[in-house]
């Protein structure tokens, strides 16, 4: 190992540092295996010790490293020393790192916090009022008292937590359209106004504690819908930070320097050691390697490149040392113009429209023309103008929203709570949404269907076990896959690596060389699989083929695609053979091969014209126009980071089947919403006409409202209870 | 009635010390961590104290 993987003792990684205000700097790392008291205690005291550092913090709960370096402190050493104490690190990107501080979330829960106090003691006198109604004694005057104590506690607390309505409401107005927030809005705001005129006359009905409850049950929605948006958001910012696109750069002196891959600039000498990607695309100044163009176009066989020869950003070098002179700023690379293709996929997306949005289109006309109707025929028909206006109040709080603002949320979240113990990762909750609808799946080949790597094919134990020591010493893909078929074991002495040929050490005082057949002496490259050669120097050489193998459940997963009704075809940039043998193996019929990214984005959007929900899964840059324009797209985790951009849902581990998981949930979390929209509907069909009859008063306003939402949030949670199947 | 006078403003205050010490702890991130401080407490000599 110690010859291709070392940790780069020599490069520079102060890039990596984020400076504050002080002169000092921040360091963040990603730490892994650290899971107990004594793990952190360990990490922290060996970081703190070493030179440079002023102080180190481990956050158990996301594994994150924060580490204050002075001046003279090198990133290195500290990546150095949690090697040697067992538990490796990535570092961070300071850009791409998200802040941590949440404004918005602790907005939220601030208004949250205000609320619950509000409604708890506007409540205790409330008590009194609501048996004031129930014939027990309570005077006039004390009725008032109550009802301005109350008045002055839930007032202020619904002004304060209806913030985030009103603010919201606000805005939507100014853009000419009304949301869900309008009408809460206008439904507070009328209701304090009418139960202060109400208080002031000496009426019998104030609605101050319903006020406040309501604002308390729809921001627990809003609270829900945030957090899961954080938790999702956090996730892909950290798994996009860890890939920390960088590129080795040499200066004149021939100093290599680690440096984020915006900073690349055109004519920069750039170093690629193997088993890295090609940061930017360049031109070969020396060396020659194979490359793996595998994520930028699906291909499976490795392509070489020589000195003066082009290679484009996102290939992975699998054998050679290469110097590179970069053509390219990475904004201008390969991957522009596929991020091109990413936003107009995107921005049809956006114009998906949620289905409590959907929801709310009907209810907002309809219960606004209820209040109004009521006002209007109250009064033509014989009741005073206060006595309707009450009545219209009383129906727009009674038909609180809570179906829409609190259910839909409460489902999401359990639903995604239920994918993520599994293992799948939802970006939002109108990517489930749209996920329930998927009638048609376009699967990518290379990393989706297949593991996208290579396996060793059947090969005699002991030649494996021969071999593996010198494979242990290498970092070329298979090499790699051979020394893990074989597990640990010792390494070979004196390694000596010819780059882009393969690499000779000695086993038990006798020398050995693997590698390409004609650096090894070999026959030749005989068939389309991919082949390491083995031999001791002199002896006769052995061969080991490898091939890229099916995942173990993607027939099945197939099969039960088609189980709940959807089409499946392969898109795949691969050639025709390797293709058509993988439709065969999982029992598609349908499959389309030597796609570009633009042709498999063209397919999606042909087969959307027709009428279908599309669900993409891919993971290569190829794939990526193709997920940001499919309706439902899903990635692995093990998918680049541009993929993992463009993908709704990500699934980890190895298992194909997350695909129907997802779906299932998905279409359940679907059946629960609108089972739940149902309820609501039915509902204010009750509550509605109640209200506008004038027989509603603030203890069934109070009961009303708490129990639907009660029934909206259990039913909810009925999803976390389908694991048992 | 005179009880009323007594109990519910300090039913309110002991309401609003709870609403402050959340806030307090809002602003103060008690819920970055809630893992590592609940391990903390097991480390012998942690100087490093998160207040």
């Amino acid at each position: 190992m110690a010859l291709v993987e070392s940790p780069l003792p020599h490069a520079d990684l102060s890039a990596f540092i984020k400076p504050n205000s002080d002169g000092d700097g921040l360091l963040e790392l990603l730490v892994t295996g650290a899971h107990c008291a004594g793990c952190m205690a360990k990490v922290e005291g060996e970081i703190r010790r070493l030179k440079g550092v002023s102080a180190a913090r481990l956050n158990l709960s996301t594994g994150k490293l924060a580490v204050s370096m002075t001046r003279d402190g090198d990133p290195a050493l500290v990546l150095d020393a949690l090697d040697r104490i067992g538990y490796p690190a990535t570092l961070f990107d300071p850009v791409a790192a998200e802040d941590a501080q949440d404004r918005e979330g602790r907005a939220i829960t601030m208004a949250l916090a205000v609320a619950a106090f509000g409604a708890g003691n506007a409540m205790m006198f409330s008590v009194p009022i609501w048996a004031g109604l129930f014939g027990q004694e309570l005077g006039p005057a004390t009725r008032t008292l109550m009802q301005w104590s109350s008045a002055v506690i839930g007032a202020p607390c619904a002004v304060f937590a209806g913030m985030v309505f009103f603010k919201s409401a606000w805005r939507s107005l100014r853009a000419g359209q009304a949301n869900m927030d309008v009408p809460i809005s206008i439904g507070v705001l009328l209701t304090l106004a009418v139960s202060f005129q109400e208080t002031l006359l000496h009426g019998r009905d104030t609605y101050f504690d319903a006020a406040v409850t309501l604002l308390f049950l729809l921001l627990i929605g809003r609270w829900l819908d945030h957090s899961l948006r954080r938790k999702a958001r956090g996730a892909a910012a950290d798994l996009l930070a860890l890939q920390a696109a960088t590129a080795i750069v040499l200066d004149g002196q021939g100093h290599e320097r680690r440096v984020p891959l915006r900073e690349v600039a055109p004519g920069d000498l750039l170093l690629v050691r193997p088993g890295e990607r090609i940061p930017v695309d360049a031109r070969v100044d020396s060396g020659t390697a194979d490359l793996d163009n595998a994520l930028l176009t699906g291909e499976t066989a490795a392509v070489p490149v020589r000195i003066g020869e082009v290679c484009r950003a996102g290939a992975l070098n699998l054998n050679g040392m290469l110097r590179l002179v970069a053509l390219a700023r990475s904004e201008d690379s390969t991957l522009a113009e596929i991020a091109r293709l990413v936003e107009a996929g995107s921005q049809s997306k956006s114009s998906y429209v949620r289905l409590a949005d959907k929801a709310a289109a009907i209810y907002v006309p309809v219960v606004h023309s209820a209040a109004a109707l009521t006002f209007g025929l109250g009064w033509g028909f014989g009741l005073s103008p206060r006595e309707a206006l009450l009545r219209a109040a009383t129906v727009l709080i009674i038909t609180c929203p809570c179906a829409l603002g609190l259910a839909a949320p409460a489902v999401q979240v359990a639903a995604a709570s239920r994918l993520f113990r599994r293992g799948i990762l939802v970006k939002s909750g109108a990517a489930l949404e749209r996920m329930a609808e998927v009638s048609y799946v376009f699967l990518d080949k290379t990393g989706v269907l297949t593991e996208g790597r290579p396996r060793l094919l059947d090969a005699d134990p002991l030649e494996i076990a021969r071999a593996a020591p010198l494979a242990r010493a290498s970092a070329h893909p298979l090499a790699k896959s051979l020394a893990r078929g074989a597990g640990p074991g010792p390494i070979a002495e004196h390694i000596k690596e010819t780059p882009g040929q393969g690499l000779e050490g000695t086993i038990n005082g006798r020398i050995y060389r693997m590698g390409r057949a004609d650096y090894v002496g070999g026959a030749g490259y005989t068939s389309g699989e991919t082949e390491l050669w083995f031999t001791e120097v002199g002896g006769v050489p052995v061969c080991f083929k490898f091939a890229d193998s099916v995942r173990s459940d993607a027939a099945a997963t197939v099969q039960g695609l088609r189980r709940r009704g959807c089409e499946v075809e392969i898109l795949s940039g691969d050639l025709e053979g390797p293709t058509a043998l993988v439709a065969k193996s999982v029992g598609i019929a349908h499959w389309r091969s030597q796609l570009t990214p633009q042709d498999k984005a063209l397919a999606v959007a042909a087969t959307t014209a027709k009428g279908a929900r599309v669900l993409m899964v891919g993971d290569g840059l190829n794939d990526v126009a193709a997920l940001s324009k499919a309706h439902a797209a899903m990635a692995p985790g093990t998918a680049l980071d541009a993929s993992q951009n463009a993908a709704d849902l990500i699934f980890s581990g190895d298992k194909l089947g997350a695909v129907l998981e997802a779906m299932d949930v998905a279409r359940a979390a679907r059946h629960r919403a609108l089972e739940n929209f149902a309820f609501a509907a039915l509902y204010n069909l009750i509550a509605g006409p109640a209200a506008m009859l004038g027989m509603i008063n603030p203890f069934i306003a109070a009961l009303a409202m708490s129990g639907s939402s009660l029934v909206v949030t259990l039913n909810a949670l009925r999803l976390l209870r389908g694991d048992r199947k | 009635m005179n009880i009323f006078i007594l109990l519910a403003p300090f039913s309110l205050g002991l309401a609003l010390v709870a609403l402050g010490a959340f806030w307090w702890t809002l602003g103060h991130d008690q819920y970055e961590d809630p893992q590592g401080d609940a391990a903390r407490i097991l480390i012998k000599d942690d100087r490093d104290c998160p207040l």
